[in-house]
């Protein structure tokens, strides 16, 4: 493996989040019973015509824009001919040479905390397929038409990846991105934002790419790392044993773990591309361009640089918690709330409790059972030393199910953190007499069973004893 | 310039149309014959200029509101559809 | 006779009331009943819809409203969709379809108070000359049942020249409304492409095709085109310039008007055709127009730069076709290939398919620069000597068919020999200029026509031009023997 390099490169499909569809009037919301939002041109009937959505274009500009590329001026639709059944005519509308996005990049962040750019080639409009469906039917597929005519902006970058990682990250961060947005809602179970993969590999130094492969319909991260590592592992294995890999789309099978050959896409497709009758090129004038600028929001890496700076934030930390706008924003109420010298508390929180509360509850943050203010009403009670930082993770947890506030829960069930010297003296002394053993043990030198008697007094005082005071106490009342 | 019977079959096939025995000899001429035709335009000298896909020049593509304007009409539309199940158009089996 | 008389006057005589338009539509009903079968001008007859639509005109009547097309019969040629009604484009693979809407253009002149009495004939997807391609059967010209009456709106051409109807619509896309027009001795308009809203005509080659009328003279067919012009918001190519009141701009004198005559239209010309050419340019002479040659140098590249350009655009548009949800489908496909290629195959005809193939030939994939490329470059230079044309003169002058019409079954084996037949029409369509063809005389006792050609969004002119030589002449006012 250390002798080979490989070579990613994505194609990225995201369903852009217009209304209707980007040739026609029909309603593109998902889940519609079926072909009962494809109209006459959707469905490709004698003598009808195409009309361009200028929503569709807006948001396609705005992801130029936000990854620094060049909006074109001037832009061509072209028809890509092959013939499929969920391709009602024949062709799909879609743009070849003349794209209305090209160049950009976008910055990903490793684990390993390393930035690394990626190249994107271009971007462009082009409209979604229908569906087949096989279920229930005998030797025979259903064709479901609700789907042809989305909008899709097809994001393609440079063969810049190196590793299934970076793959990822770099899809994560389009993910991200287009969701910011707000021109896609990244929704893969729903097939709106989708990727393929182009997977090469060549010995280390060689500047020719590999023969490359292509790995279709991937919706998941999950998916696009592991149809990665065995598509690299299968070619680097073909190539050593004496093979060459062959131009090819392939597809991963999710129960297999393994990625094979399309059979129907055997014979190379020859799409007959010219740019489409129907169509006039599109035309964008500066101030159309600048207009749209203006709506562009906060983008990921600024409000990640934000917070690493405002509120001491590690980039990786920061680049979590800015992986989406409601996340930011969340922290950012609490934080506001709470006060940004505790930023770092706050960031904690939303990263540790709240995301796996909502993980576990398979839930949006913009569904959390907790509020940033109730959360910042949580954190306040540590601040101030109401509760440790243990008892308020329990605290939480009740938050999160009866979704009460902090305070009713701490008075309810008498939570309140034990800062009275004295009452913990008492217990530290209980707990000593009842111990003479463990006692005279730490006195002859066993340092360890400090923790020991540290345990006892918080089991004694149902883990309320500040942890701070109790250290404080102990240390003196064990004493030498 | 004269097309074989492979390209002649190879164009058919792209272009999914049954040609049978006895018909193809006569495309395979018809087409010869046109392509030897339309081929002076091959050999034309024009320099740079640009192709022309649209005969109006100084137009550019009109951008239409984000409007839903249609409603459910697959009835009306499934009416003269050759094979319906389930609000699907039924095709033989589509292999991935 | 009815039937003889102008649109203009049938509608003084409606909004008169002196005739009732079900009285008129069942005298044009009674004449395609009588000549119909002869002529096999068309596919579809809508006799009960169009007695019903005739009422409804008299009831506009009766409530006082006026208009030049109110209660006027129309034939619209079977490309246009219209709602509830078989549309067929002359092809098994659309013989089943019943259109669930109305093209723009039927839409429009239903509007305006028309009634349509049935589909026209035409070539299989308007791919030809001669009207010899439809799956129906070919079309007869009335002025010798033996010949084509030209294509591909043969039967449009037809069914105006037997006076089947006043008004008739029609497609041109390399010369299918000028070029049948010319063979019937009627007057066909194509207008600037863009003029006319495309949606809902089946569409042929997306970058040529335009919608057209057919009429017995220019004054006929300018309220008609009137109706159908205009931008539509379903049409991409659709351009939204304002359409001038074309009948009040008739009557404009045509002193000053610059008529070039196209040099290299008039190169190997028929003798005789040639000659009542010249008598036409003698007749706009003595109207006070001036004549000047000018060239287009560029233009004999004109008919395989369109056998490139349109059989590539009818490729890619033909594609639907495919059986799966709606048209012709294969009996028994044994896989999804099988369903494609017959169904294909076993519902498209010869010329279509061969266009298809020739289509999908110069845009595959090694070809594209050396045909496809190069057409539109070709086409480039071709509208550019239009233009240039253009800076000297108002409008261009000459044939619009090299000969009268054909035996039936005379071409039809060599697609090249039949494609030739559209050498002076097809420029204009390259260049998107509007066209029309006039009847200006007879040779062998056929028809011939005079084509002029304008600028873009000339159309005013073009009538003024064609009217102006109309009431100087009366080739226009001649019918076929039979039919009169």
């Amino acid at each position: 493996m250390a002798d080979w390099e490989i070579v990613i490169g994505l194609e990225i499909h995201a369903q852009l989040a217009t209304k209707s569809k980007i040739f026609s009037g029909s309603a593109t919301a998902y889940g519609a019973p079926p072909n009962s939002q494809a109209n006459l041109v959707d469905l490709a009937y004698p003598g009808v015509l195409p009309v361009l959505n200028a929503e569709a274009v807006r948001m396609a500009v705005k992801f130029g824009l936000a990854v620094g590329a060049r909006v074109a001026h001037r832009s061509v639709f072209a028809r890509k001919n092959y013939f499929y059944p969920d391709l009602p005519k024949g062709y799909q509308i879609s743009q070849y040479e003349l794209p209305i996005v090209a160049g950009g990049t976008l910055q990903i962040v490793l684990d390993d905390g390393a930035v690394k750019t990626v190249g994107i080639t271009r971007a462009h409009l082009e409209e979604d397929a229908g569906k087949s469906l096989h279920e229930g039917l005998a030797n025979a597929s259903g064709i479901d038409l609700n789907r042809a005519g989305t909008p899709l902006l097809e994001i393609v970058s440079e063969p810049d990846m190196r590793s299934a990682k970076e793959a990822v990250a770099y899809m994560k961060k389009v993910h991200t991105l287009v969701r910011y947005l707000e021109i896609c809602d990244g929704n893969m179970q729903e097939g709106s934002f989708r990727c393929d993969a182009n997977v090469s590999v060549r010995p280390k130094g060689r500047e020719k790419f590999g023969t490359r492969a292509e790995i279709k319909n991937l919706n998941s991260f999950r998916f696009v790392e592991k149809a990665i590592q065995y598509e690299v592992a299968r070619q680097i294995e073909l190539i050593d044993s004496g093979g060459s890999v062959v131009q090819e789309t392939r597809l991963y099978d999710s129960d297999k773990h393994e990625t094979r050959s399309m059979r129907s896409k055997e014979e190379a497709n020859d799409y007959r591309y010219f740019p489409d009758p129907d169509l006039l090129p599109v035309e964008l004038d500066e101030q159309f361009i600048e207009s749209v600028r203006g709506t562009l929001p906060e983008l990921p890496d600024q409000k990640a640089a934000r917070f690493a700076k405002d509120f001491g934030l590690s980039p990786y930390d920061a680049g979590v918690l800015s992986a989406s706008r409601e996340l930011g924003a969340y922290f950012e109420a609490t934080v506001a709330i709470l006060g940004a010298a505790h930023a770092k508390l706050a960031a904690n929180w939303v990263m540790g409790e709240v995301s796996s509360a909502l993980n576990r509850d398979n839930l949006d943050i913009s569904a959390s059972r907790v509020s940033p203010q109730e959360l910042s009403g949580l954190l306040l009670r540590i601040v101030d030393a109401t509760i440790s930082g243990k008892i308020a993770k329990e605290v939480f947890e009740t938050m999160w199910a009866q979704q009460k506030p902090a305070d009713a829960i701490i008075e309810a069930s008498g939570l309140k953190q034990i800062t009275d010297s004295g009452a913990i003296e008492s217990v530290i002394d209980a707990v000593i007499a009842a111990n003479p053993k463990q006692l005279a043990d730490y006195r002859s030198g066993k340092d360890k069973l400090f923790g020991f008697f540290v345990g006892q007094v918080m089991k004694a005082t149902g883990g309320k004893a500040n942890p701070a005071q109790l250290n404080e106490l102990l240390k003196a009342k064990l004493g030498s | 310039m004269s097309l074989t019977r492979q390209d002649v079959e190879k164009i058919a096939h792209l272009a999914r149309l049954s040609i049978t025995e006895e018909e193809m000899p006569g495309y395979v001429g018809s087409l010869s014959s046109i392509v030897s035709f339309v081929d002076d335009l091959s050999r034309m000298q024009t320099g740079d200029v640009e192709p022309m896909a649209h005969p109006l020049e100084g137009q550019h593509q009109r951008l239409r509101a984000d409007v839903v304007t249609e409603s459910d009409n697959h009835e009306k539309y499934q009416a003269i559809a050759p094979s319906i199940a389930s609000g699907l158009y039924v095709v033989p089996r589509v292999i991935e | 006779m009815l039937h003889n008389l102008s649109v203009g006057e049938l509608a003084e005589r409606l909004n008169a009331r002196q005739i009732s338009s079900v009285e008129l539509t069942r005298h044009y009903l009674a004449r395609i009943d009588r000549f119909g079968a002869t002529l096999n001008a068309l596919i579809s007859l809508t006799a009960e819809r169009a007695l019903a639509d005739a009422a409804q005109a008299d009831l506009r009547l009766a409530r006082g409203e006026r208009g030049p097309l109110l209660g006027i019969p129309i034939i619209h040629k079977d490309i246009f969709c219209t709602d509830g009604v078989r549309t067929s484009c002359g092809s098994r693979m659309l013989d089943n379809f019943i259109a669930p809407y109305d093209a723009t253009v039927v839409t429009r002149l239903k509007e305006a108070g028309v009634v349509m009495l049935g589909k026209a004939n035409m070539d299989e997807f308007a791919m030809g000359s001669s009207n010899e391609t439809s799956y129906y059967g070919p079309v007869r010209n009335p002025w010798n049942t033996r010949k084509v009456p030209g294509g591909s709106s043969g039967g449009s051409a037809a069914a105006a020249a037997a006076r089947l109807a006043p008004l008739t619509t029609g497609t041109d896309t390399g010369g299918s409304i000028r070029q049948p027009a010319a063979l019937t001795g009627i007057t066909g308009v194509k207008p600037t492409y863009g003029r006319v809203s495309r949606y809902g005509m089946i569409a042929f080659a997306s970058s040529l095709d335009q919608a057209g009328v057919f009429a017995r003279s220019v004054a006929d067919a300018a309220p008609a085109l009137q109706a159908m012009a205009g931008f539509d918001a379903r049409d991409s190519t659709s351009v939204d310039v304002p359409v001038p009141d074309y009948t009040a701009g008739l009557q404009k004198p045509l002193k000053g008007l610059k008529i070039g005559i196209l040099r290299e239209f008039f190169e190997g010309l028929e003798a005789r055709n040639a000659a009542l050419i010249h008598d036409a340019l003698k007749v706009y002479q003595e109207l006070g127009a001036q004549t000047l040659e000018v060239s287009l140098p560029h233009l004999p590249a004109s008919v395989p730069t369109y056998y490139v350009v349109a059989p590539a655009e009818c490729s890619s548009n033909l594609s639907r076709f495919d059986g799966v949800r709606y048209g012709y489908r294969c009996e028994n496909p044994k896989d999804l290939m099988d369903l494609y290629k017959r169904s294909r195959g076993e519902g498209f005809g010869a010329e279509v398919k061969r266009r298809i193939m020739t289509g999908t030939y110069v845009l595959s994939a090694g070809y594209f620069d050396a045909y496809y490329l190069k057409a539109q470059k070709v086409r480039r230079l071709i509208t550019d000597d239009f233009r240039a044309a253009f800076t000297q003169v108002d409008l261009l002058i000459g044939p619009t068919t090299p000969t009268p019409a054909f035996d039936i079954g005379a071409k039809i084996d060599d697609p090249v020999t039949m494609y030739l037949n559209d050498i002076y029409t097809i420029g204009a369509n390259l260049a998107g200029l509007p066209g029309m063809s006039l009847p200006c005389g007879f040779v062998d006792g056929l028809p011939m026509g005079l084509q002029l050609i304008g600028p873009h969004f000339s159309e005013d002119r073009l009538l003024c031009a064609g009217h102006g030589y109309q009431s100087a002449t009366d080739w226009h006012t001649r019918a076929p023997k039979g039919y009169e």
